[in-house]
């Protein structure tokens, strides 16, 4: 029974919260996961920056196995040994995958696994694993202890229960939320105290950046899905800046196992700063989106699968923050004659005779 | 071992059980585009130029098992789309000079890409240009022209039991380390090793035996990467 | 009759190897004379574009600025422009020289050889000026056709000539698009 508390998506920062306020409810959900799946061993992947959380983690763990409620015979009931140990992590955005958070928990290079098998079937050192989001561990404690009924009231028809939030970026209220699912982009700006978003990136950078004129999408997994994060972008904000962080994060980030993902990235964010410079022509956005395809449906693990999302959902819903920079060329060089000749003219001690264009 | 149906391309085709579905669509003489994918090695997923489609989503053919209920297209111009560009991308990210190249000809990379009926790689260049480790006696590393596809690093563990090759580094950072820090020479690298050999590309090469096969006879001169499996079926 | 089209070709940092090539499509250049009219180019020994021209055809990379100048020209003048050769295409042999710092790479050729005694960076003004690296023509103007190979075999020069003069788009089979 694994946890996953690596919590590296940008934005996201409501495991932080679990953590330091209702630790024992996850420990709780892990020990009821694990009893219902047969595991008497759990283990809490935890991001490396939450270091300074595992004192206190550690002392909650030593506190429920004092009152029985981890080790053997869980509760005086036979049989049900269960107990959790925390394994930090090493630092790479990649090992929130859960394979690649396999990977990193058993010693070696955080990079997915070839998948099949899933963890289900092979996981941890081979064994069948069950592996949850911290989050959905919680919920699976606090439904055993009010109910199904209770949960799934809450919520839309395909998106049960709540959701917890990480609201950032330009606005006046930022925080963890909790939140039932359905909730529309406008309702949950209300909330935060940012009337005047110019967009919002629901899910992090791999997720969906929203304009304005959809901020009536509702917060669930049929509409807006999310594993929390959420950034207000207020209207000073320069959407094509952040784009290019975004993809320069995922870049950073990518593992570089698979082609599409390694060269993609990497080249989508090249030409990104060349329309950024004004260098950039139509033909850079049909190519670009060419490329955003493959890199999505190519990729071997969700990383590169979503790390061109910033670039596509922002193409799709806020196009112009690409075509307003665009050259008023059809044709641009690649070729900065100024730049290329400048150490030649330096050494030969004169300028060029070839003009700019 | 057991077998069953599942659809290929629109026909009925046979498979035993265990096998990928790159295994049996070559046992079926469909030949699916394949980089970093060997026959005596285990399967690595790195290129993604075997992406095919298995009920309407993109899988990569090379490690995913084939099943009775899979219906598989592996032939469609979206695929082949996703597996021109990848191609195209792997020769931005490298620095491949064909002319002056020992493995021209017989080069898997530019096979595919002559396949695909690329002219020139028009991607912005990444200009990594990683220097050449020519100090083992019989083979020499240039990774300007490595593609990642980690079959070196395969087969210096699955056939040759040693591990004179592994990945390192993220992104596009990442490339082929070696077992020694002081060049390839000073590894376990033997010349009859299968991972000296076994490059897709002219990124390990053996020396002093390139350019013996003149033009036009070299194995993509004159037929597609491929038309061996795809003949198999005549 | 009308007048019968115009092509122009130059070499830039190439090795002429497709210009050779081209002279290789044996007895057919006979029927190409028939068809069209040179302009400039090393072919006829025309230093400088008389007019408009209609296909202009590309041999070598870009590596310094008479280069540029030239290949601008030839985007100015011609009506299609067609790169021919690796080096045209992607840099070639020569762009073996971007993988080290151009500095690095005249102080290895003309300072620190092996065989150099008492060398100097030659700068006489009448020497074109390096470019930091060599450029692939179709970073430098818009190309309307590539033409892969090192040379391009006469086959596939004649193939797509033979097309574009016609009109139409030149397409290459499987064993005409090779890049040695």
């Amino acid at each position: 029974m694994v946890c996953n508390a690596d919590e590296g998506e940008p934005g996201t920062f409501k495991d932080r919260v679990v953590f330091t306020e209702v630790p024992d409810l996850l420990f709780e959900g892990m020990t009821v996961a694990g009893y219902a799946v047969g595991a008497s061993e759990g283990i809490v992947y935890l991001r490396a920056e939450y270091e300074y959380l595992l004192p206190g983690l550690l002392e909650v763990l030593d506190r429920r196995r004092r009152l029985g409620l981890l080790g053997r015979n869980i509760c005086g009931k036979e049989g049900f040994d269960f107990d959790v140990r925390i394994q930090m992590g090493a630092g790479s955005y990649v090992c929130g995958e859960e394979s690649s958070l396999l990977e990193s928990a058993e010693g070696r290079r955080g990079a997915p696994r070839t998948r099949p098998p899933f963890p289900v079937t092979r996981g941890y050192r081979n064994q069948p694993t069950a592996l949850n989001n911290a989050e959905t561990l919680c919920c699976a404690a606090r439904i055993l202890a009010k109910g199904a009924d209770w949960f799934a009231a809450q919520g839309t028809r395909d998106s049960t229960g709540t959701k917890l939030l990480s609201v950032s970026g330009d606005c006046a209220r930022p925080g963890t939320y909790e939140v039932e699912f359905g909730l529309s982009v406008n309702k949950l700006l209300a909330l935060v105290g940012a009337d005047e978003a110019a967009a919002v990136q629901v899910g992090g950078p791999s997720g969906t950046c929203v304009a304005p004129k959809d901020f009536g999408r509702k917060i669930c997994y049929e509409d807006l899905s999310t594993g929390g994060s959420v950034m207000v972008f207020g209207p000073g904000r320069d959407m094509l800046e952040v784009v290019r962080d975004f993809t320069e994060f995922f870049a950073e980030e990518s593992c570089g196992w698979c082609a599409p993902c390694r060269v993609g990235t990497e080249v989508l964010l090249r030409m990104l700063d060349e329309i950024r410079d004004g260098r950039g022509t139509q033909d850079h956005l049909y190519r670009m989106m060419q490329l955003g395809d493959t890199v999505k449906a190519c990729s071997r693990c969700g990383l590169g699968q979503t790390a061109v999302n910033p670039f596509l959902t922002t193409l799709r819903n806020m196009r112009d923050i690409y075509t307003e920079r665009l050259s008023a060329h059809e044709y641009v060089p690649r070729l900065d004659l100024k730049k290329a000749v400048a150490f030649s003219e330096e050494l030969a001690g004169h300028r060029s005779e070839v003009k700019e264009e | 071992m057991k077998k069953f149906t599942f659809v290929l391309n629109g026909r009925d085709v046979e498979a035993l059980e265990g096998q990928s579905i790159l295994e049996a669509a070559d046992g079926a003489g469909v030949y699916i585009p394949r980089l970093c994918y060997h026959k005596d090695l285990l399967p690595g997923g790195h290129c993604r130029v075997c992406s095919v489609k298995v009920n309407g989503k993109v899988a990569n053919a090379c490690t995913m098992p084939a099943a009775d209920w899979m219906v598989v297209d592996t032939d469609t111009e979206e695929l082949n789309e996703y597996r021109r560009l990848i191609i195209e991308l792997l020769f931005v990210e490298g620095n491949h000079f064909c002319p002056i190249c020992e493995k021209s000809g017989d080069c898997e990379l530019q096979a595919l890409a002559y396949k695909f009926g690329m002219t020139a790689p028009l991607w912005p260049t990444l200009s990594k240009n990683p220097p050449v480790d020519a100090s083992h006696p019989d083979v020499f590393i240039d990774r300007n022209r490595c593609v990642l596809c980690g079959r070196c690093v395969r087969a210096s563990r699955e056939r040759d039991g040693k591990s004179v090759f592994g990945l390192e580094g993220r992104g596009i950072r990442t490339r082929i380390a070696l077992d020694s820090l002081d060049g390839l020479g000073m590894t376990a690298l033997g010349r009859n090793d299968a991972a000296a050999t076994i490059c897709p590309t002219g990124s390990l090469v053996l020396k002093r035996v390139g350019f013996t096969t003149p033009y036009g006879a070299r194995a993509y001169d004159k037929a597609p990467i491929g038309s061996e499996i795809e003949k198999k079926e005549e | 009759m009308a007048a019968k089209p115009r092509v122009a070709t130059c070499s830039l940092t190439g090795c002429f190897g497709c210009h050779m090539s081209l002279l290789d499509i044996d007895e057919r250049i006979i029927d190409l004379i028939g068809l069209v009219d040179f302009d400039k180019s090393p072919i006829d020994d025309i230093k400088s574009f008389t007019g408009p021209v209609d296909v202009g055809i590309i041999e070598g990379g870009v590596s310094n600025d008479e280069n540029v100048e030239v290949l601008r020209s030839f985007r100015e003048h011609c009506g299609v422009l067609v790169a021919v050769g690796e080096c045209a295409l992607t840099g070639g042999v020569p762009s073996m020289r971007n993988l080290v710092p151009l500095k690095e790479c005249l102080e290895e050729a003309y300072l620190k050889g092996p065989t150099l005694v008492g060398g100097a960076i030659p700068n006489d003004p009448e020497i074109p000026l390096l470019l930091d690296r060599v450029y692939p023509c179709h970073e430098v103007v818009r190309i309307d056709y590539m033409l892969p190979g090192c040379p391009p075999s006469a086959d596939v020069l004649w193939t797509a000539l033979a097309a574009l003069l016609k009109g139409e788009e030149p397409k290459l089979g499987y064993e005409l698009i090779k890049y040695d």
